[in-house]
């Protein structure tokens, strides 16, 4: 069973997003890393890059597949997790701790579009 | 030997050669009148060896190789039959390995001859009209098809035709081959049961639609029963219907593609004609048409003429060429030999063999194997993992230990509608011998799993290369010769 945190806000294509003032970090759930696999590349975006919501911003390439990045925000990249370059099956060992990106979004609202914990939950489940 | 791993270099040895050649006697060297501009300024660095030592290199070498020569080889969507060796007879007969593309055709009607028969064959096999064998392997039999597919728009002047609608359980190459085509990919939904939903077919079909491009079975195996409403679906919308021949290995002489309403395919000579392939390639992807859109293939083609004779011609409303000459010849040769050794009613077979060995190993699985999908399956069907899921044994641990017991490993983690899936096709080469080693195995390996779950685990053990390290290889690959030896 995956583990799924209370307080993210999530997307059906298996992002994870909290947002704090207007910074969201970003992330692939549990469920995710799980169902990829042995991760061995996370093609992040650059810091300055405009994500769209939505739109794909990276990539994660496992030993079963290469899976594109869906943003669940809009914004400008300010921080990606450089950790993750070196050490890609950081996600594997704990998807929530090991973000992708940090975004200073533009439109705060956007995320009340986004799922909750248990509308998420549902979507593993099927 | 079977930790060899030299390369052929490292075994050179300055002066070391095969042959010896007598003294020039004439007193001219010849190649004191070629041109400076085409003579290279340094020797070529070859190597240097005795016939014996390149001999022993290269048969060493083979013999690590596992391939269908050596075993069994159930990997799915790949039809991996035996290539019977009267073809590689066949394909090496001087009268056309000797001939060269630029020569003139009336000095090569037999090899024009074989194109025009074995182009006429495919289309009484796929109920089309005519075909190219021009493309080089499946997948740019795809992107010809899909050219095939466009030039149709575009001549009716219908420009706004763009989309091409793809299920989301297709084979990777399938929305790879639109995009590169110029046409943009539109995913339609599959049912539980892996077959197309033609409820979320309807509401993609308007007018922009260029086509749609199916396997049938599908990825998962299963026949796609609303197949005869999906093409009129698709044709009343104006689209065109592509068949990707990947899966036609069990409908061989028993259905057409043509009759199912297709307009486009590619066959792969190399998977449903015994040609080899893999690491045995090359390949040969050719492409067949329903007759109002023959026009559009690519020159050149092979034309009969009213005397007989063939002639290779270009059509003005071709989309053009996509190959150099006219393609893979010797693979054509083998698969034109495929067809006359078993004869019309021997191809009927294959199919009917083909799905019975697929659903005898299903059946005898499915209790230790998940099996997501029930009923009768045509010639491969896909497992999802273990049944018992809590050894935390994975597919790829039982696909590794196969290794250990002299098997190939089926593909694995294809389609990607299940997390652990496993492909299996049998094919119909295998006999009832083979498929019940191959199913003791399995049960085995199943059985590991419960009692010895670290076996499965850390398999492969009896290989030469034992489990690899996937994260390291794709993090830091070693992929040149210089590279290992600065790294040891």
């Amino acid at each position: 069973m995956s583990k799924i945190l209370d307080d993210l806000r999530y997307a059906d294509s298996h992002e994870w997003v909290k947002l704090e003032g207007d910074i969201a970090t970003v992330g692939i759930t549990d469920y995710a890393q799980h169902a990829l696999g042995n991760i061995v590349y996370v093609d992040m975006p650059e810091v300055g890059d405009e994500v769209v919501a939505g739109e794909e911003f990276g990539a994660v390439e496992s030993v079963k597949a290469a899976s594109d990045l869906i943003s669940p925000v809009s914004g400008e990249v300010v921080e990606i997790n450089e950790a993750l370059g070196d050490s890609p099956e950081l996600v594997n060992e704990d998807a929530f701790c090991n973000w992708i990106m940090k975004v200073k979004v533009s439109d705060p609202a956007e995320i009340e579009g986004l799922l909750d914990a248990a509308a998420y939950a549902k979507i593993c489940e099927e | 030997m079977k930790y060899y791993d030299k390369l052929i270099f490292e075994l050179s040895r300055p002066g070391r050669k095969g042959y010896e050649l007598p003294a020039n006697e004439y007193g001219k060297d010849a190649m004191a009148d070629m041109p400076a501009a085409v003579m290279r300024g340094e020797k070529a660095e070859l190597p240097e060896v005795s016939e014996l030592d390149v001999v022993r290199h290269y048969t060493n070498l083979s013999m690590k190789n596992f391939g269908v020569d050596t075993g069994f080889y159930p990997l799915g969507s790949c039809t991996m039959k035996y290539n019977p060796k009267i073809n590689e007879e066949v394909a090496a007969m001087p009268a056309f390995t000797r001939i060269h593309p630029l020569q003139d055709p009336a000095t090569a009607q037999g090899a024009l001859e074989l194109y025009y028969n074995l182009q006429k064959a495919l289309a009484n096999i796929a109920g089309l009209y005519e075909f190219t064998l021009n493309p080089y392997a499946g997948a740019h039999g795809e992107l010809t098809g899909l050219m095939v597919m466009r030039q149709y728009h575009l001549a009716n002047g219908d420009t706004k035709r763009t989309k091409v609608i793809v299920p989301n359980s297709a084979h990777g190459t399938n929305p790879a081959s639109a995009m590169v085509a110029g046409l943009q990919v539109v995913e339609v939904k599959s049912k539980p049961n892996g077959s197309i939903d033609v409820e979320d077919l309807k509401p993609l079909l308007d007018d922009t639609v260029a086509g749609i491009m199916m396997t049938n079975p599908n990825t998962l195996g299963m026949f796609e029963t609303e197949i005869m409403e999906i093409a009129a679906l698709v044709h009343e919308a104006g689209g065109l219907l592509y068949y990707d021949g990947a899966n036609l290995n069990p409908l061989l002489g028993k259905v057409r593609p043509g009759d199912m309403g297709f307009d486009i395919m590619h066959i792969n000579l190399h998977k449903t004609f015994s040609t080899p392939h893999g690491g045995g390639g090359p390949g040969s992807g050719p492409v067949g048409v329903v007759e109002h859109l023959a026009k559009f293939l690519p020159n050149p083609r092979v034309k009969k003429n009213a005397d007989g004779s063939f002639s290779i011609v270009a059509d003005e409303e071709s989309l053009g060429s996509i190959s150099s000459f006219l393609g893979n010849f010797g693979v054509m040769m083998k698969a034109y030999a495929y067809i006359l050794t078993l004869g019309k009613e021997n191809l009927k077979n294959v199919g009917p063999l083909a799905t019975l060995n697929a659903n005898y190993i299903k059946e005898s699985l499915k209790d230790d194997y998940l099996l997501p999908i029930g009923g009768v399956c045509k010639h491969e069907f896909v497992f999802d993992g273990l049944k018992d899921k809590s050894t935390g044994v994975t597919t790829l641990n039982v696909a590794k230990r196969l290794l250990d017991y002299g098997f190939h490993a089926p593909t694995i983690y294809f389609p990607l509608l299940f997390h652990e899936s496993m492909m299996i096709e049998p094919t119909e080469t295998e006999s009832l011998e083979t498929l019940d080693e191959f199913i003791e195995v399995m049960h085995k390996v199943a059985a590991e799993a419960r009692e010895t779950p670290d076996d499965v685990k850390n398999a492969p053990l009896t290989t030469i290369v034992r489990k690899l390290d996937e994260t390291t290889a794709a993090k830091n690959p070693i992929l040149t010769y210089r590279q290992l030896k600065a790294e040891a």
